[in-house]
């Protein structure tokens, strides 16, 4: 028995090409069932999410049922030769470890492939599509993954500006829930900013903007208060958060305007994040108590550590895969089928 | 039986002690369970070296330095299991077992006399003064360490580091909170324990009366300023740290001067 992958991902083909070959959770069963008629093919799992499709199959004969499903995929895509890779156990076993564990990532270490891998895997066991050997991958997939990610630092960090913030502010008040944001600004980057928060659950949202309209219209959209620009101040006692992002020439948030406004708030912390270019916020209110400032530049930077930490780690990761592997491909040949 | 007690429990805390550094090393820095594990093995272990040696000298074991170093240790892992879970602050309990270690290497290494003299009679308010007093000196212990826990976090943030220490401490408003109310746990008990002390009768030195109003007046002074907002959290914290670190360099004076001469 082997057990063969073949796929596209980001790496292979941009989107315009993945998007032909995409399956759909309404096409799931048909899918299957289409590729399950291939001569030689035992069974099959098919991965599909936006950065990659991929078939797992189990076959003794992996040249037939490769053949069979390029035939298919070029009849799905509507002629012309799809950019496949293609695996043969052993390498198709560490394929999917690695995938599972979220190694072939865009985002090394990103942890919504293993959810997707899992339903991909319910919903073909749903059909009858799964096989005793791809039953054992899959469970033994998952299995690598939950390891790798509690023995290594691979999901360490987190890889986006709006996550770092949201990270930030966890660990400057705890549970962000009831806890009150002010935008000031109402450009796309605050934006996004912000609505990583509301998934977070914070309590409330203030937006405000030069173009009191602008905001208004921001606020009515993610459920917040708009307040008038000249009178941001007049509103900042209640705020946790203060998300920057003006297109201003000069500082908004002085020392000489904070220190007044942190004297109203009984010593709770003030989370700045400055995402403006030119800044909003004068560096030097990072040294008044009580005040957490960061800039572009340094949440910037944090994601570029958390990612350096993930690509150190991949080694140990690729270490515990092998031997992952070792034992699967070791329980294969103990368990050799030709009836799968 | 004399010490294994105590060599059991001074073990228990450099388990929990090594897998803190282990773990660091690892980059993880997450309390598990070997951290409460070794720390309840511990609390254990000194609970029963304390009620053989209560046992034997019939009164609270707390006569020599040595009896009262291991009564703090007790104190402090006492504190930290009730307080700790309450916080959510497991990773108190890393920072604590260094510290606990330390005070029982000292107690059982040191230049610390262990002999006990014995008290003149066993007055039960003597004996509530001096067991409250440890137990509050357990509480600043506790307090001393959240204390720097938040001045850590508070580096860490203000000089935007990413690190496992950041990830991996309790959010700075939790250390706050914490540290404070800490603090006025061990005030409080510090105050029961003068009063009982006062109840007693017994004659005080004058440097030890000094010492330990000063002490208590130093707690004092941190809850009022910070109940007023006049001492930020960042100072409350440093200022715990600065006290306990006062209070622990006066003990051996104090215990000296109220030994029976």
């Amino acid at each position: 028995m082997n057990i063969v992958c073949a796929g596209i991902n980001h790496r292979s083909a941009p989107v315009d090409i993945r998007e032909k070959y995409a399956v759909g959770p309404h096409e799931l069963e048909s899918a299957l069932g289409r590729i399950r008629g291939i001569d030689g093919l035992a069974g099959a799992v098919i991965v599909s999410t936006c950065n990659r499709v991929e078939y797992y199959t189990a076959s003794v004969c992996p040249i037939r049922v490769l053949d069979g499903l390029r035939s298919y995929l070029q009849e799905r895509a509507g002629g012309g030769g799809a950019p496949l890779y293609t695996h043969e156990s052993p390498a198709s076993v560490r394929h999917l470890f690695r995938v599972a564990s979220g190694l072939d990532s865009m985002v090394i270490g990103e942890t919504e492939i293993l959810g997707q891998i899992k339903q991909a895997y319910a919903a073909a066991a749903a059909c009858g599509a799964t096989t005793r050997h791809l039953n054992k991958l899959f469970q033994h997939a998952f299995r690598v993954a939950k390891q790798v990610r509690s023995e290594t630092r691979i999901t360490r960090g987190s890889t986006s500006v709006g996550s770092v913030a949201v990270d930030l502010a966890g660990k400057i008040f705890g549970d962000l829930k009831g806890r009150t944001i002010m935008m000031l600004g109402a450009g796309e980057t605050g934006e996004k900013t912000s609505r990583s928060f509301l998934s977070r659950g914070v309590g409330s949202i203030i937006v405000t903007n030069r173009t009191f309209g602008r905001a208004a219209r921001l606020a009515e959209e993610i459920g917040g208060m708009a307040v008038h620009f000249d009178n941001w101040h007049n509103a900042f006692d209640k705020v946790d958060i203060l998300i920057c992002s003006t297109a201003a020439p000069h500082p908004i948030v002085t020392r000489e305007k904070l220190v007044p406004l942190l004297e109203r708030r009984n010593d709770r912390p003030l989370f700045i994040i400055d995402l403006a270019v030119p800044r909003d916020a004068e560096a030097s209110v990072n040294d008044l108590e009580n005040v957490y400032l960061y800039d572009i530049d340094s949440l910037e930077q944090i994601v570029r550590e958390s990612l350096e930490v993930r690509r150190a780690e991949v080694v140990r990761c690729e270490k515990m895969i092998d031997q992952h592997v070792g034992e699967f491909v070791g329980w294969m040949r103990d368990h050799i089928s030709f009836l799968a | 039986m004399d010490r294994l007690l105590l060599t059991g429990a001074t073990f228990c805390l450099l388990l929990s002690f090594g897998y803190t550094l282990f773990a660091l090393g690892a980059g993880r820095f997450r309390p598990g369970a070997v951290n409460l594990v070794a720390i309840l093995g511990g609390f254990v272990l000194l609970s029963l070296d304390l009620w053989r040696r209560g046992q034997e000298q019939r009164a609270c074991p707390i006569n020599s330095l040595f009896d009262v170093l291991v009564f703090m240790s007790w104190s402090i892992l006492l504190i930290y299991l009730v307080i700790g879970p309450a916080y959510h602050l497991s990773l108190l309990g890393a920072f604590t077992s260094p510290l606990v270690f330390l005070v029982l290497l000292f107690a059982q290494l040191g230049p610390v006399g262990s002999t006990a003299p014995g008290r003149i009679g066993h007055d039960p308010w003597v004996e509530l003064h001096a067991a409250l007093s440890l137990v509050a000196y357990g509480a600043f212990a506790l307090a001393a360490v959240a204390g720097l826990m938040y001045l850590l976090q508070d580096r860490q943030l203000k000089m935007r580091k990413a690190g496992a220490l950041l990830y991996n401490l309790p959010p700075i408003t939790d250390l706050g909170v914490a540290n404070a109310r800490i603090i006025r746990l061990g005030f409080g008990l510090l105050t029961v324990s003068f009063a009982a002390g006062f109840m007693s009768g017994i004659h005080v030195n004058n440097l030890k009366f000094l010492a330990s109003t000063l002490i208590w007046v130093g707690y004092g002074v941190i809850l009022i300023l910070g109940k007023t907002r006049r001492l930020p959290p960042r100072r409350t914290a440093s200022a715990s740290v600065l006290v306990f670190g006062v209070a622990l360099l006066a003990l051996p004076a104090i215990q000296y001067l109220s030994a029976p001469k």
